[in-house]
């Protein structure tokens, strides 16, 4: 009967373990190449994983809310840690823009002079392995390990590589995130402990015991706290966000693009992998609180980008929005906003990336220059750059007919669900993107021609990243249900259980989801069948007829 | 004191085991021979036999260590218990030694003291902290706390010729014998209270079930222990008395630094496990909360001192007090799951100190300076020791990959499980105050200018030059080639001590077998 079960077990010709270390093994590999070639190397190198993460996501089932492609090896059986690593609709995507956004920042590197190359391309390798296993860790301490570990490359890269006052700027950065992610190891030993304690189980931290382990109230509010404080400063959100400016001034461009477009929305992913599935009380509780600051966040930082002279911080405070817009789609507790805050996380990995790609075009032709005020005029020479800029302008603004609309949009429509005011002031904010990102456009492109502009044509060097970038804005334009189809399932298991403390869902079609989500990870496969028969149920809440029903199905 | 000589005097020559004794008995006997070949005339003997002999009685102590693993025996009457926590935390003390040894190799420690003397006395100060981490019985303790700290107070002051060193050897000298007078006191009070030497007959005392009935908050017992605890505290740089720490530290041989700040640390906590979880366990409620309250100090002075440092040595110093107070806190929760945070804890805090100790070793052989700017452009000059010095300060700070992050894992883990939940926050809080210093320390390494290294170096080889006739500057003259691997034993340590906190953080399986087997070994918990 399972074998025709439409949430059947997907296979896939690798393992996850290959997809996360490849790219570190690969840097290491292209280590060894003399410093000419290095960076081609490394570029060239990168598009592997690119492959890998396509075959798992050909091979992902859609219906299949559960995981799939499981790793789960013991790592510390002291503590009952886990390697456990899966795919579930809600990383399925973000681990797809990941290796893209890499290969397009080591093309963008391969291209021009790198000032100690060898160094440079491993920290960027280990980057995305890091990146890779926060977005695909299914045991809470292996993700706060990531997580954790993530920041490292950045640290280096911005340290050595950066421009400006780098050195204090990435001690910044890595202080005010491990603030959060310190507390965040705490809180997740925590769980740990008072689950096993509560319910008198060996200790395990893998997401999917967890969520059968529910914690006390109290012991639920600090826990969420804290991982809710190490998630919205890696976001970042206001008022948590001291660090961006800095850091995202000092950071290389390639570092930057994949620090907005993907090593953000961990701390996003988080929320939804995290955060709503374990502690649903929590979050229903601090909603509101939630909702204020992401509202709070968002109009700060859209009045910021519209008056900021830096093109790099434009587009870093419209990130900072935007980040807003997503964490207000999953705090509305509701699968719609929980589907547009994703589809906006993919959709914004892509454009942030593109923009700072697109600014760095335009500072090269402005001497060198970030300041919008010696930007300007530079369309007139540069036609093509300016369609591209415009295709991302229209994109960042949430134009109807972008994939971006279409996000803005779900979480907009989840939020009027919940809590129609703070969705009414959001949609002002969506205005406000309109006026910062033409302001740019036009500011660089149009107006008066810059004292110190010398517009040419994008080059080959920069078209290498901007021009994929673009034709994936385009494609996601065309055809947004890319994410949205393949989430769908694994996201109402996620966000339901919050939900349905709201009272804005019907149980019924929980109890469906939950239980095909269930299957997967409580009754293995037909081989391992009888391993798990052996195993005492972990489940607190099944009734005890659907359990006998369900072992009778699989005798 | 005579009635203590007095009670231990009716013991007529007890029993003897000598394969228990072994790992002790190695080092006395090797120490004694270390001081006898040092009187060699030749200086090829002296230079080179010695520290070789020296290296020889480590390895036949950490052998014997080894092969009395597992075999829990209490020897001696009742004096010494060499279980598997004492066994670890004597390896601990040795490899740290061994350390130390390839550390001074050519360093000017050894040769101002004389090789032998050098030698033999850091043997003897292992075999004291050999002593006072088997010690079962309040008299054994307080023999090998000075056994251990008076060879220490020499070396310190080994280097007698600089101003430095042999202030450090004062200091130290005045401020730890204020330790141990307080730690006798509190001994004496705790005799007079039980009647008892034993650590687990004062704890039977205390359970009720001895002679004098039940001692259970009684002032005499409770002001010895708190007197006990200012002892430990002295030793172990718990604040408020850690003071004395910076500036040892800084004014110490390097090498010394190196084997204090790990050994000594590892020793004192060794034995504040087993005086406090043996022996006056019964009391935890009482002590728990003034320890809890000690190492929350500990934590935040330490953290908080080390952000002002510019010498490394002085900011390994202040980070070394909060470690302490990091590894206290597995004393507190007085649980099997404590003790093996804390015995885990103190071997990571090895590998990583080692580590750090020994780049600053290097370059305090290339530039006669230990500031942290002197590192400027390490990474590039050496890859191997800014690599080193990287990963032992990533590793301090407990970033995920380093054997820092699963030693801090654990403590956590052990707080909250042991109802400290709000220390284990003030940890994690002291972690975050510490990425303050850490990572600068690693952005000098790879982030400053190339050139301000070369101008920093020149500038400060001329007062080491002149501070005395054995400073180290001739062997380095601040020229560019002495910066390209001409110490390789001081590269080896750093590379293999750096390497294994990487190793031990992927891999922590071995090392959470062995802090288990330690935690098992005091029985009375659960």
């Amino acid at each position: 009967m399972l074998a025709s079960h439409p949430f059947a077990a997907s296979s896939a010709p690798f393992t996850l373990s290959i997809l996360i270390w490849l790219p570190l093994a690969l840097a290491l590999i292209v280590n060894a190449l003399p410093t000419k070639y290095v960076g081609r190397g490394a570029a060239l190198a990168s598009l592997l994983p690119v492959a890998v993460a396509i075959t798992f996501v050909a091979n992902f089932n859609s219906h299949n809310p559960g995981l799939q492609f499981v790793t789960d090896k013991v790592w510390i059986s002291a503590l009952g840690i886990h390697y456990k690593l899966g795919i579930n609709g809600l990383n399925v995507a973000l681990v797809l823009l990941t290796t893209v956004l890499f290969t397009v920042s080591l093309a963008w590197s391969a291209v021009r002079e790198v000032d100690r190359p060898h160094t440079y391309y491993f920290w960027f390798g280990l980057a995305e392995s890091a990146v890779l296993g926060a977005f695909l860790a299914q045991d809470l301490i292996l993700f706060v390990a990531f997580f954790d570990l993530m920041l490292i490359p950045f640290y280096f890269l911005v340290g050595s590589w950066g421009s400006g006052d780098r050195v204090r700027a990435t001690i910044k950065m890595v202080i005010y995130t491990m603030v959060g992610s310190f507390l965040m190891l705490a809180a997740a030993i925590a769980t740990g402990v008072i689950a096993s304690g509560d319910h008198g189980t060996g200790i395990n931290f893998s997401f999917s015991a967890l969520q059968h382990l529910p914690l006390s109230r109290t012991d639920e509010d600090w826990i969420f706290l804290a991982f809710a404080l190490a998630f919205l400063v890696k976001m970042p959100i206001a008022p948590f966000h001291g660090w961006l400016a800095d850091a995202y001034k000092a950071m290389p461009i390639p570092a930057v693009a994949v620090f907005s477009g993907v090593v953000a929305k961990v701390a996003s992913y988080g929320f939804l992998q995290i955060v709503l599935p374990l502690f649903p009380h929590a979050a229903h509780h601090y909603q509101v609180l939630m909702l204020i600051i992401a509202l709070v966040s968002i109009l700060w930082a859209t009045a910021m980008a519209f008056t900021t002279d830096d093109a790099r911080l434009v587009i870093a405070y419209s990130s900072v929005a935007q980040m807003g817009f997503i964490l207000l789609g999953i705090f509305s507790l509701t699968p719609q906003g929980g589907q547009g805050a994703l589809l906006q996380m993919i959709n914004h990995g892509v454009v942030t990336a593109a923009s700072f790609f697109v600014v760095a075009a335009a500072a090269a032709r402005a001497g060198g220059s970030e300041k919008l005020a010696d930007m300007g005029g530079i369309a007139f020479k540069a036609p093509v750059l300016a369609t591209l800029f415009l295709i991302v302008t229209f994109a960042n603004l949430a134009m109807p007919g972008s994939s971006n609309f279409i996000g803005e949009f779900m979480i907009l429509l989840g939020t009027f669900d919940s809590h129609i005011v703070i969705a009414l002031i959001a949609s002002v904010a969506v205005v406000g993107a309109a006026f910062y990102a033409l302001r740019l456009f036009i500011r660089a492109m149009h107006n008066r021609v810059g004292g110190r502009v010398r517009s040419f044509e994008v080059t080959r060097n920069e078209a290498i990243a901007i021009v994929p970038l673009c034709l994936i804005i385009l494609a996601l334009a065309f055809y947004p249900q890319f994410g949205l189809g393949k989430s769908q399932a694994s996201l109402d298991v996620a966000v339901l259980p919050a939900a349905a403390l709201g009272g804005h869902v019907d149980m019924s079609q929980y109890a469906t989801l939950a239980a095909a989500a269930e299957g997967r990870s409580i009754h293995p496969p037909i081989s391992e069948v009888s391993y798990g028969a052996k195993q005492k149920p972990r489940r607190v809440y099944t009734d005890r007829k659907t359990a006998t029903h369900r072992k009778a199905v699989h005798s | 004191m005579s009635s203590l000589i007095l009670a231990t005097a009716h013991i007529k020559g007890p029993h003897i085991d000598w394969a228990g004794l072994s790992p002790i008995a190695v080092l006395g006997v090797g120490a004694l021979v270390v001081l006898l070949v040092g009187l060699a005339g030749q200086s090829e003997i002296r230079t080179r036999v010695v520290p070789a002999l020296a290296l020889l009685v480590l390895a036949g102590a950490i052998g014997t260590e080894i092969w009395r693993f597992t075999h829990a025996q209490t020897i001696i009457a009742g004096a010494l218990r060499i279980d598997d926590l004492a066994l670890i935390v004597d390896l601990v003390c040795a490899v740290s030694a061994v350390a130390a040894v390839l550390l001074s190799w050519r360093d000017d420690a050894p040769r101002a003291a004389g090789h032998g003397e050098f030698h033999a006395l850091l043997l003897f100060s292992v075999m004291g902290m050999a002593v006072l981490i088997s010690a079962q019985d309040i008299i054994t303790l307080f023999l090998g706390l000075e056994l251990l700290s008076i060879p220490l107070y020499i070396l310190c002051a080994a280097e007698y010729r600089r101003e430095g060193s042999l202030e450090s050897g004062l200091k130290y000298l005045i401020i730890g014998s204020v330790g141990s007078a307080t730690l006798l006191y509190g001994l004496a009070m705790i005799y007079g209270a039980t009647g008892q030497t034993g650590f687990n007959q004062i704890a039977q005392v205390l359970a009720g079930s001895g002679p004098n009935g039940n001692l259970l908050g009684d002032p005499m017992l409770l002001s010895g222990i708190a007197l006990v605890v200012v002892g430990f505290a002295f030793k172990a740089s718990v604040a408020p008395f850690h003071q004395w720490t910076p500036d040892v530290y800084e004014g110490a041989p390097t090498a010394i630094t190196a084997f204090m700040a790990t050994a000594t640390k590892a020793a004192a906590l060794a034995v504040f496990l087993r005086f406090f979880d043996v022996a006056v366990i019964s009391e935890q409620t009482k002590w728990a909360p003034a320890l809890a309250a000690l190492a929350t100090a500990t934590i935040l002075i330490g953290n908080v001192g080390a952000l002002g440092q510019t010498s490394l040595k002085r900011l390994l110093g202040y980070s070394g007090v909060a470690q302490a107070g990091y590894m206290l806190s597995g004393v507190i929760v007085g649980t099997r799951l404590g003790i093996s945070a804390t015995i885990l804890y103190v071997i990571a805090y090895l590998l990583m100190n080692i580590a750090a100790f020994a780049v600053i070793q290097h370059q305090q052989y290339a530039s006669g300076d230990d500031r942290v700017s002197g590192l400027a452009g390490l990474g590039k000059r050496s890859p191997v020791l800014g690599w080193s010095i990287t990963l032992a300060m990533l590793a301090l700070a407990g970033v995920p990959g380093t054997i820092g992050f699963i030693g801090k894992f654990q403590l956590i883990h052990a707080l909250v499980d042991g109802g400290y939940g709000w220390l284990a926050i003030v940890l994690v809080v002291g972690a975050m105050i510490s990425l303050g210093y850490y990572l600068r320390v690693v952005a000098a390494v790879w982030m400053s200018p190339e050139g301000a290294h070369a101008s920093i170096g020149a500038s400060a080889v001329a007062p080491g030059a002149c501070a005395g006739a054995g400073a180290i500057a001739p062997i380095a003259g601040g020229s560019q080639e002495a910066d390209k691997l001409p110490y390789p034993e001081v590269a080896f340590v750093a590379a293999l001590f750096a390497a294994a906190t990487v190793f031990f953080g992927v891999i922590p399986g071995p090392l959470f077998h062995l802090a288990s087997h330690a935690g098992a070994a005091l029985t009375s918990l659960f």
